[in-house]
C-alpha cells in the first residue's frame, strides 16, 4: 500500500510540475542536475567529481538522489524529466539504453582514448571501477578469513551466518565458482539452459545458513557494522567505509566480480549539451584520481594512475589495479541483457521456496 | 400563484438540499477520483498491456505460471491472519482494561496507545532491529541476564516482521473495540447479575456479544492493512519475508515495465475487495462502521 501510495504521489508530482511549465526551463543552462544512489558513494562523487567539475565548468549542480532506473523510467515515461545526469550501475545502464531512455554519448565530445577497455558503453561512460566481494567479520574468524567461494560454501570449517544478495545480479557467479566452474567459464555454463538451475540449486544448499538476503549496499555495510552475521557479499568500497566506521571487517578481491559504475543522460534531459561536456570533464584523470580519495573504487580512466597523485600503497587495493583485477572475473553485460529476467524469476522462486 | 406548499415545491426544495449536500461533499470525491480511481485505474490498464503496448493476459499469465507469485500471495495472507490474531489476542484484553476505567484515566492511557502513531512508520521499524538484532539490546540483555545462552533469531525473519506488524497495527484494533465497550450500557450487566450471572458468565453471555462488532471492525482493518505491508517485512523480513508489496517493488526494479508490477496490485485490490466482500456478507459490516442501518 505505502508503495503504490508513493507512485501515485510521483504521478501527481510529475503532473504538477508538467502543469507549472517547468519554470526554470531548458534555457537555463547555468544549471545541471545529477542523480545518484546516495550514501557515502554519492558523497565521494559529490566532493570529487560533481562539485569540482562544475566549479570548473562555471556552472551550478543540483544534486538529486534515486533509488534506480525505475525512477528515472517513470520520469521519461511522463515526459517531464528534470534530471541531466544519471549515476547507474553498468547493468542497468545498457537496458535501459536498449530500452530509450538515455541519450546515446557522443565519444568525440567524452574522451575515453585511455579507459580500462569495457568500461564503456553506448548509453553511459565507466565513472568507477568496484568489486562484488566476499568479505567476513574478522572477530569471528581472526586472519584465517574465508579466501574463496568454496569457503563462503563451507559451513563445516566456516561456521557462521551468511548474507547474500536478495537479487539476481552477482549472485549466480559466485555460486558456480563454488561449485567448481572456472572463473574463466561461468558465463560459459550460466548461458547453457542447466547453467542456471545449477547455480541456484547450489544457493539453495546454503539458504538454512543465509541469515539475511540484503538489498542495498548500505544494509550489508551496516549488517558487517552491527555483527549481525559473519560472512557477506557485497560492494567493496562500502566495506572500508564501514571499516573506517569502527567495523571488524576484511574482504578478499579472490574470485571477486569486476564492475563498473557509469554517467548516463536521461532522455530528454533538458541540458544535453551541457551534460555531455559535464560527462567529459568527470571522466578526466584528475577527477577519477581524487574520487578515489574518497571510497576505494578504482578510476576507469588508466591515465589517473599515472598523475601521481594516487598513493603507490593505496592504489594497489582498489578493485582495478593490474593485481587486483587479475584475481577477478569480470561482469558480462551481454549475458545480463540476455538472461537476467529469466534468471531473476528463477532467484526468486528459490527465495520464496 | 398560491404561497401553499404543494407537493412540488416540496420535491423542488428536497432536490436542493441534495445538491447543496452533493456541493459540500464534491471537494472530497474530487479529490478521491485524482488520487485513488484515476491511478488505480491506470494501474488496471497497464496491466492489461504487453511490452510492445498491445492488449494481452501475459502479466497475469506469469503470475500463474510462476510458483513463486502463488506462494507470497499466499504468505501475505498468512502473516496478515497471524498479525491480525496476535492483535485481536493482545488488544481486546487491553480495550477491556481501558473500557473499565474511568473516563478521564482511560484517556490518559489512551494516550499511550496512540503514541505510537506520532512516530514514523520507518523510524519505528528500524528501531525494532537495532533492538531485536543478534549483538542488539534484548539480546545482549537476555545474555547478560542469563535468561538464553545463544542469540535468538528475533529478526530478519517472520519473528520479527509479526513483532514491528502488531506494533503499528495495534492501536487500529484497540481504538474500535474501546469505542463499542464505552457504548455498551453497563445496565444489560447489572440485569445478568441480577439474574444470577456470575461476573465472567456475564461477561460471555452479555459483554462479548455486544463488542463483537467493534472487535470484527478492528481485525478487518487490521488484517485489510496488513495485506499491503511494505517497509516492515523489508526491514525486519531479512529477505526472507515477501509480502505481495515488496514484491512489486521487486518487479519494478527487475522488469522493464509497469504491466509486471500492475497486474500483482490488481490482483491484491480483487483479492481485498473479496474479503471485504465476504466479511460484508458475514456480518452487517454497515453498523460496523458506525452506521445505524439495520
Amino acid at each position: 500500500m505505502t508503495r503504490r501510495k508513493m507512485f501515485a504521489g510521483q504521478a501527481l508530482a510529475v503532473v504538477v510540475a508538467a502543469g507549472c511549465g517547468m519554470a526554470a526551463g531548458p534555457a537555463d543552462a547555468q544549471q545541471l542536475t545529477v542523480v545518484s544512489f546516495g550514501g557515502s558513494y554519492q558523497e565521494a562523487q559529490s566532493k570529487a567529481l560533481f562539485l569540482p567539475a562544475a566549479k570548473a565548468m562555471g556552472i551550478a549542480i543540483k544534486e538529486e538522489t534515486y533509488t534506480g532506473i525505475a525512477d528515472l523510467r517513470l520520469k521519461v515515461k511522463a515526459g517531464a524529466v528534470t534530471w541531466d545526469i544519471v549515476a547507474s550501475g553498468s547493468g542497468s545502464a545498457a537496458r535501459a539504453g536498449a530500452e530509450g531512455i538515455l541519450e546515446k554519448l557522443d565519444y568525440k565530445v567524452v574522451d575515453v582514448a585511455n579507459f580500462v577497455p569495457g568500461t564503456y558503453q553506448d548509453y553511459c561512460v565507466g565513472g568507477d571501477v568496484f568489486s562484488t566481494v566476499l568479505a567476513w567479520n574478522t572477530k569471528t574468524y581472526g586472519d584465517k578469513g574465508p579466501q574463496s567461494w568454496a569457503d563462503f560454501w563451507d559451513v563445516k570449517k566456516f561456521p557462521g551466518k551468511r548474507s547474500y544478495r536478495k537479487a539476481v545480479a552477482g549472485a549466480l557467479e559466485p555460486a558456480l565458482m563454488a561449485d567448481g566452474v572456472p572463473a574463466g567459464e561461468v558465463y560459459k555454463v550460466l548461458s547453457t539452459p542447466e547453467g542456471i538451475a545449477r547455480a541456484i540449486k547450489k544457493i539453495k544448499e546454503l539458504k538454512p545458513h543465509i541469515a539475511v538476503w540484503w538489498a542495498s549496499g548500505a544494509q550489508h555495510a551496516q549488517l558487517m557494522k552491527d555483527g549481525e552475521v559473519d560472512m557477506v557479499t557485497g560492494w567493496n568500497g562500502r566495506f572500508d567505509v564501514a571499516k573506517k566506521d569502527g567495523a571488524q571487517v576484511a574482504y578478499t578481491f579472490n574470485q571477486a566480480l569486476l564492475d563498473y559504475d557509469c554517467y548516463a543522460i536521461a532522455k530528454g534531459a533538458p541540458n544535453k549539451d551541457q551534460a555531455m561536456k559535464f560527462l567529459a570533464e568527470i571522466s578526466k584523470p584528475p577527477y577519477q584520481a581524487e574520487f578515489t580519495k574518497y571510497i576505494t573504487y578504482g578510476p576507469t580512466n588508466k591515465k589517473a594512475y599515472e598523475l601521481g597523485t594516487i598513493e603507490a600503497a593505496y592504489a594497489k587495493t582498489l578493485p582495478s589495479h593490474p593485481d587486483n583485477a587479475a584475481k577477478q572475473l569480470t561482469i558480462d553485460l551481454d549475458w545480463y541483457i540476455k538472461f537476467e529476467e529469466k534468471a531473476s524469476a528463477a532467484y526468486q522462486n528459490m527465495l520464496t521456496e | 400563484m398560491s404561497d401553499r406548499p404543494n407537493a412540488a415545491g416540496l420535491r423542488r426544495d428536497a432536490l436542493r438540499e441534495r445538491l447543496g449536500l452533493f456541493g459540500l461533499g464534491l471537494p472530497a470525491l474530487v479529490l478521491v477520483l485524482v488520487t485513488m480511481i484515476l491511478p488505480v485505474g491506470w494501474l488496471f490498464w497497464l496491466s492489461f498491456l504487453a511490452d510492445d503496448g498491445s492488449l494481452s493476459l501475459v502479466h497475469y499469465q506469469r503470475l500463474v505460471e510462476q510458483p513463486s507469485y502463488g506462494r507470497i500471495f499466499r504468505a501475505t495472507f498468512e502473516i496478515s491472519a497471524i498479525a491480525t490474531a496476535i492483535c485481536v489476542v493482545l488488544g481486546y484484553p487491553l480495550a477491556y482494561v481501558l473500557a473499565q476505567l474511568p473516563l478521564r484515566a482511560a484517556n490518559l492511557c489512551m494516550i499511550g496507545v496512540l503514541m505510537p502513531f506520532w512516530t514514523s512508520i520507518l523510524v519505528r521499524t528500524y528501531a525494532w532491529l537495532v533492538l531485536l538484532q543478534r549483538q542488539g539490546l534484548v539480546n545482549t540483555w537476555g545474555i547478560k541476564l542469563g535468561l538464553w545462552e545463544q542469540p535468538l533469531a528475533l529478526v530478519h525473519n517472520l519473528n520479527g516482521t509479526l513483532i514491528g506488524m502488531v506494533h503499528i497495527m495495534l492501536p487500529f484494533l484497540i481504538l474500535p473495540v474501546y469505542g463499542s465497550m464505552r457504548a455498551i450500557d453497563r445496565d444489560y450487566l447489572k440485569a445478568a447479575a441480577n439474574l444470577g450471572a456470575s461476573p465472567t458468565r456475564a461477561f460471555w453471555l452479555v459483554f462479548l456479544p455486544l463488542s463483537l462488532p467493534g472487535l470484527f471492525a478492528g481485525a478487518l482493518i487490521v488484517f485489510i492493512l496488513c495485506l499491503g505491508f511494505y517497509v516492515t517485512p523489508a526491514v525486519l523480513g531479512g529477505g526472507k519475508v515477501i509480502m505481495v508489496a515488496n514484491r512489486i517493488a521487486n518487479d519494478i526494479e527487475i522488469f522493464f515495465n509497469w504491466g509486471a508490477a500492475s497486474a500483482l496490485g490488481v490482483v491484491l485490490l480483487v483479492l481485498t475487495m473479496i474479503v471485504l466482500y465476504v466479511a460484508s456478507r458475514l456480518t452487517q459490516l454497515g453498523r460496523v462502521f458506525g452506521g445505524h442501518g439495520t
